[in-house]
């Protein structure tokens, strides 16, 4: 069947089978293998896009069903060569180990940013609750997204304490 | 080395710093082993079994084989190899009988991955079930089954002690002074039984490797492994190859955690490939093959009895270790070993009778995890003086600080403690002090008032030897660029632990160059990089950190021998800053490093030197093997301690509890990157929860394995943080130790369980033998009643809270099952 999507603003025709998600045509057919398969039934948040505005687990979703959308990776989230805010905040809080989860949490936290520009602690938690991440416990990545919201002050106070 | 240098007179070492591969991270663009795509590439997938253990009686292929599109297809009789870490006793597919639930049978390579799964389901596997042996204590029982009947047969690594017609691949003892009198002399005796499930590590990306079988042997695995040289290692034992035939190249990975540490699916493929006429075949597991197919962490019964004299000194401890190997020895013998030198945790006991044993069931195997068996042992340990404690009326806290080893004390294999081991009183006093241990500060008892739950607090000490063989060796090569940058490469492999920063951070220290003229490359490749043994044991930064400052030493001898030809100077003149080297009286005599960096021309043409290159290579200092029948001799290349202080609110009428805060405290000899530190410390902390209130493994009575998956085993999402996280570094620098630093990988997760159960404890009395410390446990405890041993159960009700409509309303309160 044929699929007419934009992803990161740019126009992809393609003949997908029907059964194909849309993690596997993006990773498989447009070669756009930031989003990664964690789990493959929804649980875990690494396949995480925009999808029209609204963030997806990608590996519920079929490539047909994506037909005539938009949709949004985390390859378009860096623009002219320039790290996003999110991005950026990711970077300097050391917010990624593996980075495996990394690409779907930073759609995850956009779209919670989108939402809610200035969250707090409670509302960040309840953003990222359906991305998984096994290395960080998380807490750098809360900070990195009061830094992303304006709100460094508040991610300044869990540093490395020294005896 | 240079452990004594202040940190403030460093200009990278112990500074913020940003991780090296960030950005590749952050952008998408890192490559991981499951983004690449080879010409002609096949996919695999696997036939499993349903039954725990089972006689194969036939595997019909024909109506795969006939299946357009098909490639390969392989079953066990055809292939007739062994595979094992330390006791050979695996075949790369089951061969007459499936040892446990998810064993691969049959293997399918075909042109899609839609094809290879039609293919698969079109294998026929007759069996013959048998009675599993799921039980671990059971199958040390005479007349049990032998989950392994030719174990006498296998080859197997001489420290280790397989126990032929037994279920036992291993045994571990530790001997020291004389128990039975000391029990005699002792004013108390608390013995008690500790146990927990097996786990899985869950790394977001699952195993995936792609394999090609090329003519004369030529063999390239792309893998998510953390350890290439010993995939490369074990492959070449199994196929009897010479090393150089095969090259084991590792992209980015993501998260590995000890499942990663062995060889996994690439003989396998590499069979596959070599039957599909050198077609490279790929494999990624499902997140359900994670659970089953790859191996797990062991479960762990632990007995412990413990006398104690008058004064509260512990005289002597009889510990017992039952670790449930599962189905092959892998790990699990290793994991045995270091719980046996280990096993007593950081105190001064004078006598000591330990037996730790290895025990095959038909269950999937126990693999290394993040702590190789120290969040097991110490969940027990740590439960068990905080029992010894009340029991004889001293404070945990008191009565930990009174056994701690310190310098002058003896571990229990006869190891000198000495001023530079590390302080486990430090840690213990910091995390004591961070959560105000002892009491409840104003706003504790008010909130106590307005809630009706009770605040308890609670205490755990750790520590941690990297489990490795005494010559574990590694090398770092600095490589000088025509710019005057520089790469490095190393062995050892970035799993997201962040030693490719701190490598980067040691190297510019050391060169005196910025942090931004010194790449440490992430990928690595057996025909490129310098050997290491594993990455693994929380060894990285101590063994490939030493060497990257010999790297760095003997590239700047090498630069200041050209340099001094030069500059016609002697080279005890010479000194260098990050962009030349120049004559110390003379400092306007100069050359840069990029004009050394690939050999230096003179005006004239003529040149010296060539390019820059350091090689440096370290090898663990002073360790020895370690006596079969009384465990004593030198197992550490160095102990990290550590403590954890855990505030908690318990329902004392529904068990329910909320973990209020964290304080975490590691000795960490030197903090090379303050971010790193909190990220391994953080991060350890949290998958340590995970263990401690939900995870494991459940089975039914066939051995069926009931919650391969994250509906039904659930690991910690964001709402699962503490309300507060402390991270506490202690520096007593490792004399040893590059700038005096030792290792911090897997601590983190270590002790986490049992400060738990010990705040719990301090809330409500409950006494807590389980791990993990489920509502219900709790509540259970609170009644006397004993906890349910579901974890083998007939009726499969879901590991804590694995209603996901009941965490959706409320995280505070979720109900138990």
């Amino acid at each position: 069947m044929k699929v007419r999507v934009t992803v990161n603003g740019r126009i992809y025709e393609r003949d997908v089978e029907e059964h194909k998600t849309l993690l596997r045509f993006l990773r498989e057919d447009l070669g756009l293998t930031g989003t990664k398969e964690g789990c493959g039934a929804g649980e875990c948040g690494a396949c995480t896009v925009f999808l029209d505005g609204k963030t997806v687990n990608s590996c519920m979703v079929l490539a047909v069903e994506a037909d005539g959308s938009s949709i949004e990776t985390i390859e378009g989230e860096a623009e002219d060569g320039k790290l996003s805010i999110i991005q950026e905040a990711f970077d300097h809080r050391h917010a990624v180990q593996c980075g495996f989860c990394t690409g779907g949490m930073v759609m995850s936290v956009r779209e919670l940013l989108q939402r809610t520009p200035k969250p707090t602690i409670d509302q960040i938690k309840e953003g990222i609750d359906g991305n998984f991440c096994r290395c960080t416990g998380y807490q750098q990545i809360i900070e990195a997204v009061l830094e992303a919201s304006g709100q460094a002050e508040l991610a300044d106070k869990g540093g490395l304490k020294y005896v | 080395m240079f452990e004594n240098i202040k940190t403030d007179d460093l200009v990278h070492v112990g500074k913020y710093e940003r991780r090296q591969e960030a950005v590749a991270k952050i952008s998408g663009d890192a490559i991981y082993t499951g983004d690449m795509v080879l010409s002609g590439m096949l996919h695999a997938m696997v036939k499993k079994s349903p039954h725990a253990r089972a006689k194969i009686l036939k595997v019909d292929t024909s109506r795969a084989e006939a299946l357009p599109g098909v490639r390969a297809v392989l079953v066990g009789n055809e292939l007739d190899y062994k595979l094992g870490l330390y006791v050979v006793d695996k075949d790369i597919l089951a061969k007459r009988e499936v040892r446990h639930y998810g064993e691969a049978v049959a293997a399918v390579a075909a042109d899609t991955p839609e094809i290879a799964r039609e293919a698969v389901d079109l294998i026929d596997v007759q069996y013959e079930p048998l009675t599993p042996v799921l039980n671990h204590v059971d199958a040390l029982k005479p007349g049990a089954p032998l989950v392994h009947p030719d174990l006498g047969s296998y080859d197997f690594v001489p420290v280790f002690s397989p126990q032929p017609g037994t279920n036992i691949p291993n045994i571990s003892k530790v001997r020291k002074g004389d128990v039975e009198k000391a029990f005699s002399e002792s004013e108390w005796i608390i013995e008690r039984e500790y146990t927990n499930p097996s786990v899985q590590h869950v790394p977001m990306e699952t195993h995936v490797a792609i394999v090609e079988w090329k003519q004369g042997d030529n063999i390239t695995i792309w893998t998510s492994a953390q350890s290439p040289f010993t995939v490369r290692n074990l492959f070449c034992h199994t196929f009897k190859l010479p090393l150089n035939n095969v090259r084991v190249i590792v992209p980015y990975v993501g998260g590995g955690f000890g499942g990663k540490a062995g060889i996994m699916l690439e003989p396998l493929l590499a069979c596959l490939s070599r039957k599909a006429d050198g077609r490279p075949v790929r494999m990624r597991a499902t997140r359900e093959e994670e659970f089953s197919l790859l191996p797990c962490r062991s479960a762990l019964t632990y007995r412990i009895k413990t006398g104690v004299g008058s004064d509260g000194k512990i005289l002597a401890q009889q510990l017992t270790l039952y670790w449930d190997a599962g189905a092959y020895a892998d790990y699990a013998v290793n994991v045995t070993r270091a719980s046996s030198y280990s096993g007593a945790g950081p105190y001064e006991i004078p006598n000591v009778w330990l037996d730790a044993y290895t025990i095959y069931t038909n269950k999937p195997y126990g693999t290394a995890y993040r702590g190789f068996g120290h969040v097991e042992f110490f969940w027990g340990l740590e439960r068990h003086m905080e029992l010894v404690a009340r029991a004889i009326g001293m404070d945990p806290y008191e009565f930990r600080m009174k056994n701690l080893l310190k310098p002058g004390s003896r571990t229990i294999t006869g190891e000198l403690i000495s001023e530079h081991t590390g302080s486990p009183q430090k840690c213990l006093d910091a995390v004591a002090k961070a959560i105000n241990y002892g009491s409840l500060t104003k706003e504790e008892a008010a909130r106590e008032k307005r809630s009706g739950r009770k605040i308890g607090k609670g205490v755990a000490v750790l520590h941690k030897a990297p489990a490795m063989p005494s010559f574990t060796a590694t090398a770092a090569v600095v490589k000088m660029n025509s710019d005057g940058t520089v790469n490095v490469n190393v062995g050892l492999t970035e799993i997201g632990q962040g030693s490719t920063t701190a490598f980067a951070q040691i190297t510019a220290e050391r060169l005196r160059f910025p942090v931004s003229k010194v790449k440490v490359t992430v990928e690595k490749d057996t025909d490129r990089d310098p050997y290491d043994w594993q990455t693994v044991a929380s060894k990285g930064l101590m063994l490939t950190g030493n060497a990257v400052i010999l790297a760095c030493e003997d590239f700047l001898r090498n630069a200041y021998e050209v340099a001094a030809q030069v500059l016609r100077a002697q080279t005890v003149d010479l000194d260098h800053d990050g962009d030349k080297i120049f004559v110390r009286h003379r400092p306007e005599s100069s050359v840069t490093f990029a004009a050394l960096s690939v050999g230096y021309a003179f005006p004239n043409g003529n040149a010296v030197g060539g390019p820059l290159v350091g090689v440096g290579r370290y090898a663990a200092q002073g360790l020895t093997n370690l006596d079969k029948e009384t465990g004593q001799g030198l197992p550490a290349l160095d102990w990290t301690f550590g403590a954890h202080g855990i505030i908690v609110e318990v329902d004392p009428d529904t068990g329910e509890y909320k973990v209020l805060k964290v304080a975490s405290a590691f000795d960490v000899g030197r903090v090379i990157n303050p971010d790193l530190v909190r990220g391994q410390a953080v991060g350890g902390m949290i998958q340590g929860l995970g263990t401690a209130v939900c995870e494991g493994y459940i089975y039914d009575e066939q051995g069926h394995l009931l919650n391969p998956s994250f509906t039904d085993n659930k690991i910690p999402t964001a709402k699962d943080l503490p309300e507060e996280i402390e991270t506490i570094a202690v520096q007593v620098p490792q004399v040893d130790g590059p700038y005096g630093a030792r290792g911090v990988g897997e601590h983190p997760m270590i002790s986490v369980a049992p400060a738990l159960g010990n705040a719990i404890q301090h809330a409500v009395g409950a006494e807590l033998l389980h791990m993990p410390i489920r509502f219900e446990d709790v509540w259970r405890a609170l009644r006397d009643e004993e906890p349910i041993d579901n974890w083998i159960t007939k009726t499969p009700t879901g590991s804590c809270r694995s209603d996901p409509a009941t965490r959706a309303h409320s995280p505070d309160s979720a109900a138990a099952p």
